[in-house]
């Protein structure tokens, strides 16, 4: 986190004193200027039309065509086909990306999920001091860039002078000195999984603790007077009502952990082995504008921006019934 | 913090007289998750903390068989060889870009997406729906697959390595979010309260620049800050649009700083790591409580 890599719409402005959420009706139909919100809309349209939508565009084109270091300097570009897509979809390598990128990306989602909502039923019983201890500690992780965190972290690890051998060595006994810990691709993934855990455990810890605090304490005591144990309370009472935030966080997760780039990128540079970690993202980067084949390039970013539209396509969807647009 | 940590209601103990094991088990709970809330807070700020440790040491010391856990022998040296040494990267050059690049990215985008905002917010129109699910669609769409094209259509502009070249690419990043926070916003301050103010007299504009905008202001030093984060933060596409040495943004330099000392002076890239992150933090700690707790609007059943 960064502070969550983008946080997105999820994050509104909600006021803490307001009890229930007020629901805003959609603004009534006025006359004043039928042309002025269309006026208004020019400016953000403009941007986002200039460097999203012809970008967008352009990358939908070149995924169609043969295009190299040639013509990038100016070379016509003939289209091919499918040509890219069927050299990406038979490529060994892009499969292996596309797997590690999957299996990182469900780990950390997993995990993050999992003690997002630990720490947010804990922080439910402590008393204040406690809570606000783990809240500064929370802002602390989540406020840090994620580039920053990922060389500090590789700084703990470092395999001669890291804390972290020295701390294993003293706690286990075991002699941990000088243990490199991202030469094995495991091993870099088990540290990589730390630092984007670690980022995004704060965002899910506070957006589940604000929904705990709003189940209503009356249901869970009746609950707990009729004999249910806590795990039960958890999922019979509190894991629906806060089903959508789950959702949602989910989601939104996903995305997050499938675009991981500056914490494997920054990894390598502190030494891993490029070929055998390389997430979809630095993939790309590496195939387009490292070996020049934008074509390919093109490719293999039309099939993760269609991966993930798939994935946000819940989200949007769901964010729009909500808002009673 | 205060949305943070607004305590629960306690709840009434409503099972009688409690038995004395039963409150003893009650303590040692208590006790163990207390202990369980320190190791939370102290894996989470141990990495902040070690950064700047470190970043206080001299270099020699952070090359010791024994870590130093505190600055025991306190220097400015590594703030000093990263502001003013004469490293291969520099740091001044790259802070200035990165400035640049974020306070002009956040005047515009704040002012193009209030005004999107303003629009969807008080106005219905035809094609208001499908703009708002443009802005969350757009809002999905990872900058590292659009690097690539990103590269060449700012290539073809002639804005490659230019500081209006990624405050347009951070604008246009930013600017989904800014509207959607701002929608919020807006949204949150009622119309009637407007209206009160054109039926003594006000005209819609004096009524929305005297009523409303003063009760948006917090909001939009709050959106502003988050935009200041991302573009603050923003690793990928300053990487590729970015990609002289004179043109670096602070992530980008901080990352070949790292892989060019060569005998990894970690106590001067510590340094380099807390001069970039503690802006971000302050800022960060600051507007957190306005931001953090919309999750929940509307998605808890009720």
């Amino acid at each position: 986190m960064t502070l969550a890599p983008e946080a997105g719409p999820a994050l509104q402005e909600v006021d803490p004193l307001a009890s229930e959420v007020r629901r805003v009706p959609p603004p009534p139909r006025r006359r004043a200027g039928r042309f002025t919100p269309l006026v208004l809309l020019v400016p953000g349209i403009a941007v986002l039309a200039a460097v999203i939508g012809w970008p967008l565009v352009q990358l939908l084109i070149m995924s169609f065509q043969e295009y190299g270091r040639a013509q990038a300097f100016g070379a016509p570009a003939p289209f091919n086909g499918l040509d890219n897509y069927i050299e990406v979809l038979g490529d060994e390598q892009f499969w292996a990306v596309l797997t590690r990128s999957i299996a990182f990306c469900i780990v950390n989602v997993a995990l993050t999920i999992v003690l997002g909502t630990l720490v947010a039923l804990m922080m439910t019983r402590l008393n204040r001091f406690f809570r606000l201890l783990v809240s500064v500690g929370l802002l602390l992780a989540w406020a840090m860039p994620a580039l920053t965190a990922t060389i500090v972290w590789g700084w703990l690890f470092d395999t001669q002078f890291g804390v972290v051998n020295y701390t294993l060595t003293q706690l286990t006994g075991i002699d941990f000195m000088g243990h490199s810990w991202l030469i094995d691709p495991v091993s870099f993934f088990a540290v990589a999984t730390v630092i984007v855990t670690w980022g995004a455990v704060p965002f899910v810890a506070f957006s589940l603790y604000a929904g705990l605090t709003q189940v209503p304490g009356e249901v869970l005591e009746a609950a707990q007077l009729d004999g249910a144990t806590s795990v039960q309370r958890f999922r019979l009472i509190v894991f629906p009502y806060l089903r959508s935030i789950f959702v949602v966080l989910t989601i939104l997760s996903i995305i997050w952990d499938m675009r991981v780039f500056a914490q494997i990128y920054a990894l390598q540079g502190i030494g891993g082995v490029r070929e055998q970690t390389s997430t979809i993202g630095v993939y790309i980067y590496k195939t387009s504008l490292g070996t020049g084949e934008y074509g390919i390039g093109g490719a293999t970013a039309v099939i993760l921006v269609v991966i993930l539209l798939a994935v946000s396509f819940f989200y949007v969807r769901k964010t729009i019934r909500e808002e009673e647009l | 913090m205060t949305a943070l940590a607004t305590a629960r209601p306690a709840r009434a103990g409503s099972t009688g007289r409690r038995t004395s094991p039963e409150r003893r088990r009650r303590r040692v709970g208590s006790v163990v998750l207390s202990a369980v809330a320190v190791i939370v807070f102290l894996v989470s700020a141990f990495p902040v903390y070690w950064m700047i440790n470190t970043s206080l040491l001299p270099n020699n010391l952070t090359r010791t068989a024994v870590p130093h856990f505190w600055p025991d022998e306190f220097t400015f040296k590594n703030y000093e060889l990263v502001l003013f040494g004469d490293t291969r990267s520099p740091f001044l050059p790259a802070l200035g870009n990165s400035l640049a690049v974020t306070l002009i990215t956040v005047a515009v985008a704040l002012v193009f997406a209030f005004l999107a905002a303003l629009a969807v917010t008080r106005f219905r129109f035809r094609g208001r729906g499908s703009f708002i699910v443009a802005i969350l669609i757009i809002q999905m769409i990872p900058g590292e697959a659009m690097l690539i094209s990103t590269y060449r259509v700012l290539d073809d502009w002639q804005l490659l390595n230019t500081l209006a070249g990624l405050s347009l690419v951070y604008v246009a990043t930013v600017l989904p979010f800014t509207v959607w926070t701002l929608r919020g916003f807006v949204n949150g301050v009622p119309l009637e309260l407007e209206e009160a103010a054109m039926i003594d007299g006000c005209s819609r504009m004096q009524a929305f620049w005297r009523v409303t905008f003063p009760l948006l202001a917090p909001g939009l030093v709050a959106t502003g800050v988050f935009g200041f984060i991302q573009a603050w933060n923003e690793f990928v596409l300053a990487l590729v649009v970015m990609s002289r040495p004179d043109s670096q943004t602070l992530p980008v330099w901080l990352r070949t700083f790292q892989e060019a000392t060569t005998t990894t002076n970690w106590a001067a890239i510590m340094a380099g790591s807390t001069l970039m992150s503690i802006p971000v933090i302050v800022f960060f700690l600051i507007v957190q409580g306005r931001m953090t707790s919309g999750l929940v609007a509307g998605a808890v059943k009720g």
